[in-house]
């Protein structure tokens, strides 16, 4: 089997956003921001956003990690710029249950973009923290 | 030593991972168990199982009598003084914070515990909070130009103020050993405890504790052919006197009226409840497995692959090596260029190669080298040269996926 499976988790959407990722720099602005990091692999992610009319206006990423972490961060400010604070939390959840392996509707799946190809990350489980870190930050920021 | 029987005598190497042979590379974290360790827990299981110290019963007697002789196996294969210096703990972690933990009232504001920045979080953090506790200071003894311990800064740095030195014996990270008699000798000068981190150690070299002058020295059971849960605090018979127990409770008791308690002696005033019985007998096993071969064979055979890897890992385009790269253990931490260590890790499984990516537990180390985390290949006693064809095979395949291209899905 070897190197072929590594296709399914690096596709070339994964690929052109960690190598060229959206919504990347600092907000000097920002309504709110917060820092994680993924305590196995020493990855961080620094997530600012700001909220219009419970709206999320903007959002943008700093900080290190591998493709996926990147990618995946990258691809979820495509997903949730524009989206209301509840809606932005539905498709967390979303992308949590994707990710993990579960079934998710095909409107979710659409409205999650490119990073709905994050899905194949289930079927590398050590991966999975990877995909989710900016995710959380998210969460955490919009609660 | 007869590599092919050695890798016969580890059942877990009979399989494959993601349809491919498995080559393990990633014994700087937990080492694989040969039939006669697994044998030794399941014969204490199937025939002797019973609790220690307390029981008057033929079980009882049996369980203790192996488990006392564990003790006596693990102090003739450091060299200790006595047996009853040898106490059975966790991990290597335990053994570490136990000592942190129970010197506490040695310490005073503005004394200065010395540790070095390779140290793994275990021997790190325990004495960050000893000297928050405390009010005391910690120094860290720096990497010389070949990333090696500083022994200039470490003469430095021990001065007449410092009470404890903590050091790993073997870096985790860097493939070096650091030169524990030196230091100790150096502790001692001004009258500081010398304790040693021989996690990385005591599975791979010849250790002799009276040699070294260590007066505390912490290992792990599981990076020695035995289960993880167990793991040993070795200390001079002084120190040991001198150290609180962290834990209370039955076993390390030796009269209990409703107020107060005296303990019994060391070692078992610091062995509170129902100890690791079986992982006490199956770390006796691991050594008499090790024995066989001799730690300095083992030793040698190490460092015989890794200074043939070194070259070949070198001849990497963009491949970076940490630690000096004339002289290695068995533990070769690297990363390439332009690929993230989990990126990589990943490819390196799919093609049945298992080794660490991470920090591994050594973030201040991280920074010093200017990464936030490397691969490590780390090599043990049934590695052989196959294992390192794999993994410089794996490496070159991993980077051809990564630089120039994936076939699109």
């Amino acid at each position: 089997m070897g190197l072929r499976r590594l296709n399914y988790l690096y596709r070339a959407v994964v690929l052109e956003h960690a190598s060229h990722p959206h919504h990347q720099g600092a907000m000097l602005d920002a309504d709110a921001q917060t820092t994680l990091h993924n305590p196995t692999c020493g990855d961080t992610i620094n997530l600012a956003v700001k909220v219009d009319h419970d709206h999320i206006s903007d959002l943008m990423f700093t900080g290190s990690g591998c493709t996926i972490s990147q990618a995946s961060a990258s691809m979820m400010g495509d997903v949730l710029i524009g989206q209301s604070v509840d809606d932005a939390k539905k498709l967390i959840h979303d992308f949590s249950e994707l990710i993990m392996g579960k079934e998710i509707s095909s409107q979710a799946q659409d409205q999650l973009k490119d990073a709905a190809i994050l899905g194949s990350v289930a079927q590398f489980p050590t991966r999975i923290k990877c995909a989710a870190l900016a995710w959380h930050a998210a969460q955490e920021l919009l609660e | 030593m007869d590599i092919k029987r050695i890798k016969q005598d580890f059942p877990i190497f009979n399989q494959q991972v993601n349809d491919e042979p498995l080559t393990y590379l990633d014994s700087a974290a937990t080492a694989q168990m040969p039939n006669s360790v697994l044998n030794a827990i399941e014969y204490y299981y199937r025939h002797d199982h019973a609790n220690v110290h307390r029981g008057t019963h033929t079980l009882a007697q049996r369980a203790t009598a192996a488990y006392e002789q564990a003790r006596q196996k693990v102090g003739d294969f450091i060299n200790a003084n006595q047996t009853e210096e040898i106490v059975f703990t966790r991990s290597t972690t335990e053994s570490l914070n136990w000592v942190a933990q129970g010197l506490t009232k040695m310490i005073n504001p503005g004394d200065v515990i010395v540790a070095t920045v390779m140290e793994h979080h275990s021997n790190l953090v325990p004495w960050q909070q000893l000297a928050k506790r405390t009010g005391a200071k910690l120094r860290l003894i720096g990497l010389n130009d070949q990333q090696e311990l500083d022994l200039d800064d470490a003469k430095r740095k021990i001065d007449a103020k410092v009470k404890i030195v903590t050091i790993a014996h073997a870096s985790n990270v860097l493939g070096v050993i650091n030169p524990i008699k030196e230091l100790s000798s150096m502790a001692h000068r001004v009258g500081a405890c010398m304790i040693v981190d021989g996690a990385q150690a005591v599975p791979h070299l010849p250790v002799d504790v009276q040699d070294l002058d260590a007066d505390f020295y912490a290992f792990s059971g599981h990076k020695m052919l035995a289960p993880t849960g167990i793991g040993v605090l070795y200390g001079k018979m002084e120190w040991l006197k001198r150290l609180e127990p962290s834990q209370f409770g039955g076993e390390m008791i030796d009269q209990v009226t409703q107020q107060a308690a005296t303990f019994k002696p060391v070692p078992w005033c610091f062995e509170a409840g129902t100890p690791n019985i079986s992982g006490a007998i199956a770390l006796g096993a691991a050594i008499d497995y090790l024995n066989q071969f001799g730690m300095d064979q083992i030793a040698d055979y190490e460092r015989q692959l890794a200074v043939k890897a070194i070259p070949r890992l070198l001849a990497i385009d963009g491949l970076t090596l940490y630690g000096p790269h004339d002289h290695h253990t068995g533990v070769l931490a690297f990363n390439l260029a332009g690929i993230h260590p989990h990126d990589a890790a990943t490819a390196l499984d799919l093609e049945g190669v298992a080794v660490r990516a991470g920090h591994h537990c050594a973030q201040p180390l991280m920074k010093e080298l200017g990464v936030d985390a490397t691969l490590r290949a780390s090599l043990y006693l049934y590695n052989d040269q196959k294992d390192l064809d794999c993994l410089i095979l794996a490496i070159k395949a991993t980077k051809e996926f990564f630089e120039n291209g994936f076939e699109k899905a």
